[in-house]
């Protein structure tokens, strides 16, 4: 019972900030930040209890009941739990200490600790929740606390799209994820992940026509329907192909957010679920080849953009798009255990990245363009040294957690067949790509002269250590969770998975060799073009001027969904507005007030005011009277 | 013997005449004349029938009516002298103030 307060006491500081803020105000964080250490000790201790091979499972309490559906609220903290207990709370203590000294003197600063309060407490149910409902309760929530944040600045006109267009784009997936929640209600009577996994075996032959409605006849297992309908709601949360669109926008909101929910643990939601309904996805061999598909695909854009993107922010978020693409495809191709590792060292070490971008952005005063930085390594030397660590790991470098979580992925995925075999063939490309934006931003940041505006040059020194301990921290962490042997401690909850001799194969090493090779040729390459030859860059652009397009307008895809959705919309809410609205709709009711006006005015004439007349028509009603007494 | 349906001839004739004077004069004191011309054919009515009945209730009533038009006839010239004092005028066309 004890571990119900990883999540309450969270809630509780939400609720202290979100009621008695305006008395809080620049104290705001003497309430949150111990509240979320509370729960990462109480997460350590569950993690303890867990590793030592037992499950956790603590009911809340029965939220309603309604003929046989009966829906509680519990924790179930299995390993997979455990170590994403561990990734928010410790994500999310260190964020909640960055943003003391990042928000410092903000007039949002109650709102914004009360949310990221709110935002922890969702995220640890969703990762806490025993049946599908609560999931997915708590998936809207941190859905939610993620528009709110990104628009925390909600006076920018360009923080209220973004914050707009993450929780549209979203709702097309979760408009899956229900339908995936119903089917699975009709199939197996249960939203419980106990009594719907055991079952999952069962209707694992059974199909549904899904053009029964039209009359035709389209058999399709269910398991597969089901698979991909909530895969759809982790495309939106996860932001993969097509629905990534709204992750790089959402950098509008304070970079503490970009850490803790854009990087490091709500848009990682998508791959737990996939990993946490595994019993589900191995019985439909066609839904995993559709998640890996989906991932690699992602993987490959992602990266491709982050090219050339010249918003610091911008290029972090394009490769945590690229990056959940592998962890996405890791799960489609059956490695729960990798996706989820590098899911965990990418939390580490991405959330250190963006704090580092923040420490930048911070330092020069809320510039984010890299055009105007540069020669930034003497004068932030903090941020730049961790910033270098967490490029390294993102990279792929030896010995950083990155490196083994990259290579455990594609060790893994090439051992998974033949679709697998392919996939990692783009998973390496991606690797070369990965490491020559990631040290691109460096170079460029950090190195060769300074082009920051000579107004507030002079100015510029590393932000308080409220800043800079967190990015230590996670630069320790970047390198550290290479080593706790992550995924061989999650292993058991995926046992039906491949067994884990085939990652000392030859093909293993080769791969390893292969995914270094990568990662230090891109670095070479970005310091060859960066460093070496700073004017290379420019003539690449225009020599390639239509791949060097494509990339920075990332790929058309905004422009596309704008053709295809947004202004269709717009135009049709206009013409709505317009036509029906103006002239039918106000049109009918102006109409009856009108005619109600016309008629009063006719039998106004009657009211002359003249007694006389008012005394004809009494004498002519009598007379009518009379005459019809007298005639009938 | 005059027959009652003369008297009632009378009476309906006084009658229709007050009722044509309500309607057409546009001097407020004629149009009271001509209320009071209407009130006399109803007592014209009231004796007629006193008469033929053999009732003297009939008469009885007259005196009623004939007190209370007095009374009435009172009010009426101390309305008419309110109206002249405010609008210098009896014209009832004047007076079209109760309407919208």
């Amino acid at each position: 019972m004890l571990y119900a307060l990883i999540p309450l006491l969270p809630l509780a500081a939400f609720l202290v900030l979100g009621l008695a803020g305006s008395r809080i105000k620049a104290n705001a964080h003497v309430v949150a930040v111990p509240a979320v250490l509370l729960s990462l000790v109480l997460s350590l201790s569950a993690f303890a209890e867990v590793a030592s091979g037992s499950i956790i499972s603590v009911p809340l309490y029965t939220w309603f009941t309604s003929g046989n559906l009966d829906i509680h609220f519990g924790l179930y903290i299995d390993r997979l739990t455990a170590v994403m207990l561990l990734l928010v709370t410790v994500v999310s203590s260190l964020v909640h200490i960055y943003t003391i000294g990042y928000m410092h003197g903000e007039p949002g600063y109650v709102r914004f600790f009360s949310y990221i309060a709110l935002f922890t407490f969702s995220m640890l149910m969703l990762v806490l929740a025993d049946n599908l409902l609560q999931l997915f309760v708590f998936w809207e929530a941190v859905g939610l606390c993620s528009y709110l944040l990104i628009g925390h600045w909600y006076e920018r006109a360009s923080a209220c799209a973004a914050a707009t267009k993450a929780f549209l784009v979203n709702r097309v997936g979760d408009f899956g994820f229900m339908l995936g929640l119903l089917l699975v209600w009709s199939s197996f009577g249960s939203l419980n992940y106990h009594d719907v996994f055991p079952a999952a075996h069962e209707s694992a032959g059974q199909s549904m026509n899904l053009l029964g409605l039209f009359g035709g006849t389209w058999e399709v297992p269910v398991l597969t329907v089901i698979c991909l309908l909530l895969f759809a709601g982790a495309m939106g949360k996860s932001a993969q192909v097509p629905l990534h669109v709204w992750l790089p926008d959402a950098m509008e909101g304070p970079t503490p957010i970009s850490a803790l929910i854009h990087a490091a643990t709500m848009v990682t939601a998508g791959v737990f679920l996939v990993a946490r309904l595994s019993p589900l996805y191995n019985l439909s061999p066609t839904a995993m080849n559709v998640v890996a598909l989906v991932g690699a695909s992602t993987m490959v854009l992602g990266a491709t953009i982050a090219l050339t993107q010249t918003d610091i922010k911008r290029v972090v978020a394009y490769s945590t798009v690229s990056q959940l693409g592998y962890m996405v495809m890791a799960c489609g191709l059956g490695a729960y255990a990798s996706g989820m590792y590098h899911l965990l060292t990418h939390g580490a070490f991405k959330a250190l990245l963006f704090l580092g971008c923040g420490s930048i952005i911070i330092a020069l005063h809320h510039e984010q363009d890299m055009r105007h930085m540069g020669g930034l390594r003497d004068k932030l030397p903090v941020t730049y040294w961790t910033f270098v660590v967490g490029s390294l790991a993102l990279a792929g470098f030896p010995l950083t957690a990155g490196f083994f979580s990259k290579d455990d992925l594609l060790v893994s995925a090439w051992s998974s067949g033949s679709l697998g075999q392919v996939l990692t063939i783009f998973g390496l490309l991606t690797a070369l790509l990965t490491a020559f934006y990631s040290f691109r931003l460096v170079f460029v940041t950090f190195w060769g002269p300074s082009r920051v505006d000579p107004h507030h040059a002079p100015h510029v020194h590393e932000p308080s250590r409220t800043i800079t301990t967190p990015l230590l921290i996670l630069a320790v962490f970047s390198i550290l969770t290479g080593y706790l042997g992550i995924p061989a401690f999650l292993e058991p909850v995926f046992s039906t998975q491949q067994d884990s001799a085939v990652h000392h194969g030859g093909a293993g090493l080769i791969i390893m060799i292969a995914a270094t090779a990568m990662g230090l040729g891109g670095i070479t390459a970005a310091y060859y073009v960066y460093v070496l030859n700073p004017d290379l860059p420019d003539r690449l652009a225009q020599q390639w001027t239509s791949l060097y397009q494509g990339s920075l307008n990332k790929w058309y895809v905004d422009q596309a969904y704008d053709r295809a959705f947004v202004r269709p919309t717009f135009t049709t809410a206009s013409a709505l507005w317009r036509r029906i609205d103006v002239h039918v709709i106000d049109g009918a009711v102006n109409g009856v007030a009108r005619a109600i006006a016309w008629g009063a005015w006719l039998l106004r004439l009657i009211q002359s005011g003249q007694t006389q007349h008012y005394a004809l028509a009494m004498a002519m009603g009598v007379l009518l009277i009379v005459t019809v007494f007298v005639v009938f | 013997m005059i027959p009652v349906s003369y008297y009632l001839m009378l009476s309906a004739i006084v009658f229709f005449t007050g009722v044509a004077g309500v309607l057409i004069r546009r001097n407020i004191i004629a149009i009271l004349l001509s209320v009071e011309l209407m009130l006399n054919a109803t007592n014209i009515n009231f004796v007629a029938f006193s008469d033929h009945f053999q009732d003297l209730g009939g008469q009885v009533f007259v005196f009623f009516a004939l007190t209370v038009a007095a009374a009435e006839v009172a009010v009426g010239l101390a309305i008419i002298i309110a109206l002249h004092r405010s609008k210098a005028t009896i014209n009832v066309e004047e007076f079209n103030l109760l309407k919208w």
